[in-house]
């Protein structure tokens, strides 16, 4: 299996083939940070700019240190000191960082298909680090990383997502993802959340939570994206919290070895009871840990792609 | 143009080079103390395996055995077709060892340059001598194998080729030339 | 000066026309249509129009031309150039110009520019309210006596019911049509069709039943007050389906689709082209399939291109500001063509939805063939195989989804009011 991607936009595009070389690459940079010297020279000389248009701590520290671990070097460009804020269109921007000459560009933007058209105007390569509600590609592939990591297989999953699907583009990268495997993908959240041609991706919808986690192998539960208006779709966060929240009664209704996943940032008890969010069942922080080791191996793919 | 094949080493012959090899090991480290195995990988992983098992008949002590892959440290990586990246193994504590690095062929230097960045990110080695079943000579590197199974300077257009049966199913060691 | 057409396949729906003849043209008036006329050579144009089809000149009832205010989207001059070579010798214009024609001034503007600088006949529409606010009636009784052919709020619906009234009643004064835009705003927060393609993209979406709503309602009060409307840019099969059934009843109601709505899918906004950004979006297979049926049975009347040209600057950002529309005069012929290649449509029915059909409905003495009338005529080869290419439009807006398609019919020589306008290179 060979990679010939320039940029990483979506998982939609994305073989199984090419979903399994960026995990089991991963597996391999995963070691370097658990070192005491937590550095390889593979991309020395290399440049990735980080352009985010929204707010982000985790995803853009966990692309700085997967490139800084790789020995590139690393830029990081927010909406409030680019000239976005001075009205630059994106299209401006892309040119002026493409003169500039990096290897790659990582983007966050507030409206989807962005990374699509700044790919379409510079020779770096693009990943795409959450565009809108579209997509959020590197977030899917550390998701299964980590089942994978946990369960030891991602065939024969029962993965349960629960909350504000409609604007969630961690539930689009992930079912994307997924569905390259065998597995049961069930969505669940007030109907409000959950577009009408949501099952035409192969998911069930369930918006009963209780029947929704039964049997699940995988809890993943997102945040209310208040960004997004997301707070428009249910009467209050109070009363979601009480239909949607995860309690460690629902646990007791999953499978044994249940593994809950949270992208993060958590709204601790609205989406997540902090029992839950800290206990012994979820994975949230090696989800964070994987995170760097799966941009590293994306970061190497895409440097090194076959011209 | 056909391709041309000489046989360098055969079954029996690659058997007595890497039991010389590990003589020639203990005999210059004055027996196993302190001693640890790494295979570069791929094929140094299976010779490694070798020497350790022949020093366990003459010794009765298994050494330290790990697994290197230099893809990260590669200088040409970005001129190679992305080689893919494997898992480096060493489950043993390397500080104030002395290393014995092993490579199937030693050609110009390169990639022993690499494993010794590998190896130096991961601790602080007392000592790293290097073993190979083949030298090429034509070094672009300042390099020298500490243990060298044979010395064969052919011309660029010959492949020199190491088979174990581990993974190529026999023991041979051929040339080839295209 | 006289022009003689000579054994083209002359098909006049009007007329129920469909024949090789020959149309000899003097001055500004078509004065014969026959057999083997025979002329004498000298101070005659003959054109040689054997193999191809004579047709009335096409009349586009849905453009933006963008003068006064954004001609660096198109004018006047660029946007009739645009028609010509598309085919289509009228135009009607909407009144989302900067300032809005919501009065005799602007109006009569866009008629004495269209006179000294267009190409093709241009017919401005008045706004219904007073700057497309939707709250007070515009003059439309002004407007009409300096010119216009209809009125419409185009861009949006107008969302006061009872302002929506009045002007269906008011507008029975001077026999004009009102033309609807069709969609609830409320529901339309969003840039593309709410479906399994918007479940993809995580674009906000827009659901059909934004549109069909205003349909019904729209032609509720219509037909409470008993007045004409004529409902544009129709798109979603559940709304061919409510006017269908209107019709049974009400024969004041008329509608009009899109080139870009038969025959591209919302699947097209997958690649976040811009140039797919319509408002009303781009809909399903089902809605594209319901089109083409709404076309066959007659429930959609008219074809229009809703020509809609943009500056690059417009479309080349990302795909939420960018703005709506499709530069569509010069590929709304050939695209259209391919129904009737399809199988979907006749040569004449097709016809009859870009001449007869909307010439009744503006009352406008065009858009037949018929000795006595003003020469607008179009000579056209079905079976030219060519490939689009924005860089060549006329129109200033180079914004369409179907550069580098492979269309099946082209326009090749238009004439207006007895002037060859249009010539393509390829006829001779």
């Amino acid at each position: 299996m060979k990679w010939s991607r320039k940029d990483l936009l979506g998982i939609r595009e994305l073989s199984k083939e090419e979903i399994l070389l960026i995990l089991d690459s991963a597996d391999s940079f995963k070691d370097i940070s658990r070192r005491e010297v937590k550095k390889v020279p593979t991309l020395r000389g290399k440049t990735v700019i980080t352009l985010f248009y929204e707010p982000s701590t985790r995803t853009r520290t966990s692309f700085e240190i997967a490139a800084k671990r790789l020995s590139a070097d690393t830029i990081n460009i927010s909406a409030s000191t680019s000239s976005h804020v001075k009205g630059e269109t994106l299209k401006d921007t892309a040119r002026n960082l493409e003169s500039m000459r990096p290897d790659v560009i990582v983007i966050r933007h507030n409206m989807p298909g962005a990374p699509h058209m700044l790919s379409r105007i510079v020779d770096s390569s693009v990943i795409n680090a959450g565009d809108g509600a579209h997509e959020h590609p590197t977030q899917a592939l550390l998701d299964l990383f980590t089942m994978r990591e946990k369960k030891d297989r991602i065939d024969g999953l029962n993965i349960t997502i629960v909350g504000d699907i409609a604007h969630s583009r961690v539930a689009r990268s992930n079912i994307f993802a997924l569905r390259h495997f065998n597995t049961r993908i069930t969505c669940s959240g007030p109907p409000t959340m959950i577009p009408p041609d949501m099952e035409s991706l192969g998911v069930h919808v369930e918006y009963d939570m209780n029947r929704a986690v039964k049997d699940a192998d995988v809890i993943m539960m997102l945040r209310i994206q208040k960004e997004r208006g997301g707070i428009s779709y249910i009467p209050s966060v109070k009363e979601y919290s009480t239909i949607y929240g995860l309690k460690a009664e629902h646990l007791k209704k999953a499978k044994k070895d249940v593994i809950i996943m949270h992208p993060g940032p958590m709204n601790r008890g609205v989406e997540i009871t902090d029992e839950v969010a800290d206990g012994p069942y979820s994975v949230i922080l090696d989800q964070v840990e994987n995170g760097v080791a799966v941009r590293m191996a994306i970061l190497y793919l895409l440097t090194g792609r076959e011209a | 143009m056909g391709e041309k094949t000489v046989s360098l080493l055969d079954k029996k012959a690659v058997d007595r080079t890497i039991t010389r090899i590990t003589h020639e090991i203990l005999e210059k480290n004055k027996g196993y103390k302190d001693l640890c195995l790494i295979g570069i990988r791929t094929r140094g992983i299976y010779l490694a395996k070798r020497i350790n098992d022949k020093i366990k008949a003459v010794e009765e002590i298994e050494l330290p055995l790990g697994i290197l892959d230099i893809t990260m440290y590669r200088d040409d990586i970005f001129k190679l077709k992305l080689p893919e990246v494997k898992k480096t193994d060493i489950p043993f504590d390397l500080n104030n060892m002395t290393i014995i690095l092993i490579d199937d062929v030693m050609h110009t230097g390169r990639t022993t340059r690499a494993a010794i960045d590998a190896i130096m990110d991961l601790g602080r080695p007392r000592k790293i001598q290097l073993a190979v079943l083949v030298d090429r000579g034509d070094r672009e590197l300042p390099m020298h194998p500490d243990y060298a199974g044979i010395f064969y300077n052919g011309s660029p257009e010959e492949e020199v080729l190491v088979r174990l049966r581990e993974i190529d199913g026999k023991d041979e060691v051929i040339v080839v030339r295209t | 000066m006289k022009i003689l057409i000579k054994k083209g396949r002359v098909i006049d729906p009007k007329n129920g026309r469909d024949e090789i003849l020959d149309i000899l043209i003097n001055g500004n008036i078509i004065v014969k249509i026959d057999k083997n006329i025979r002329e004498k050579v000298d101070n005659v144009h003959v054109i040689d129009a054997s193999g191809l089809i004579v047709a009335p000149g096409l009349i586009d009832m849905h453009v933006h031309l963008r003068e006064p205010g954004y001609e660096y989207k198109e004018s006047i001059r660029t946007g009739t150039m645009a028609a010509v070579k598309g085919g289509f010798t009228s135009v009607v214009c909407m009144a989302n110009t900067d300032p809005v024609n919501d009065n005799k001034s602007v109006t009569e503007f866009i008629i004495k520019q269209a006179k000294a600088e267009g190409v093709c006949r241009v017919f401005p529409c008045g706004a219904i309210t007073r700057g497309l606010k939707g709250e007070e009636l515009a003059e439309i009784g002004e407007m009409y006596a300096a010119g216009i052919v209809a009125i419409s709020d185009d861009g949006k619906s107008v969302k006061n019911s009872e302002t929506l009234r009045k002007a269906l009643e008011y507008a029975k004064l001077f026999h004009i049509p009102i033309i609807s835009h069709c969609e609830d705003e409320d529901l339309s927060k969003g840039f593309v069709h709410e479906g399994k393609a918007s479940v993809m993209s995580g674009l906000d979406a827009i659901p059909a039943i934004a549109e069909e709503i205003i349909v019904k309602r729209d032609m509720a009060i219509a037909e409470y007050v008993n007045s004409p409307l004529h409902l544009t840019h129709i798109s979603s099969g559940g709304s061919v389906d409510a006017i269908g059934e209107m019709k049974k009843r009400y024969n004041q109601v008329t509608c009009d689709t899109c080139p870009h709505y038969f025959t591209l899918t919302d699947k097209a906004t997958l690649s976040f082209d811009t140039n797919t950004k319509v408002n009303p979006p781009l809909r399903s297979k089902e809605d594209v399939d319901a089109m083409k049926e709404g076309l066959r049975n007659e429930t959609i009347d008219i074809i229009a291109t809703d020509h809609a040209p943009h500056d690059i600057t417009s479309k080349d950002v990302e795909f939420n500001i960018a703005t709506s529309g499709i530069s569509g005069l010069e590929t709304a012929f050939g695209l259209s063509l391919a129904l009737v290649h399809e199988g979907v449509l006749s040569m004449k029915t097709l016809l009859k939805k870009f001449t007869e059909n909307p010439a009744k409905l503006l009352k406008l003495p065009y858009g037949e063939l018929t000795p006595g009338s003003p020469a607008d005529i179009i000579i056209f080869n079905p079976d030219l195989e060519w490939t689009v290419d924005r860089n060549t439009f006329a129109s200033k807006g180079k914004n369409t989804p179907f550069h580098g398609w492979n269309l099946k019919g082209r326009n090749l020589l238009t004439i207006v009011d007895g002037k060859i306008v249009y010539r393509d290179p390829v006829f001779k």
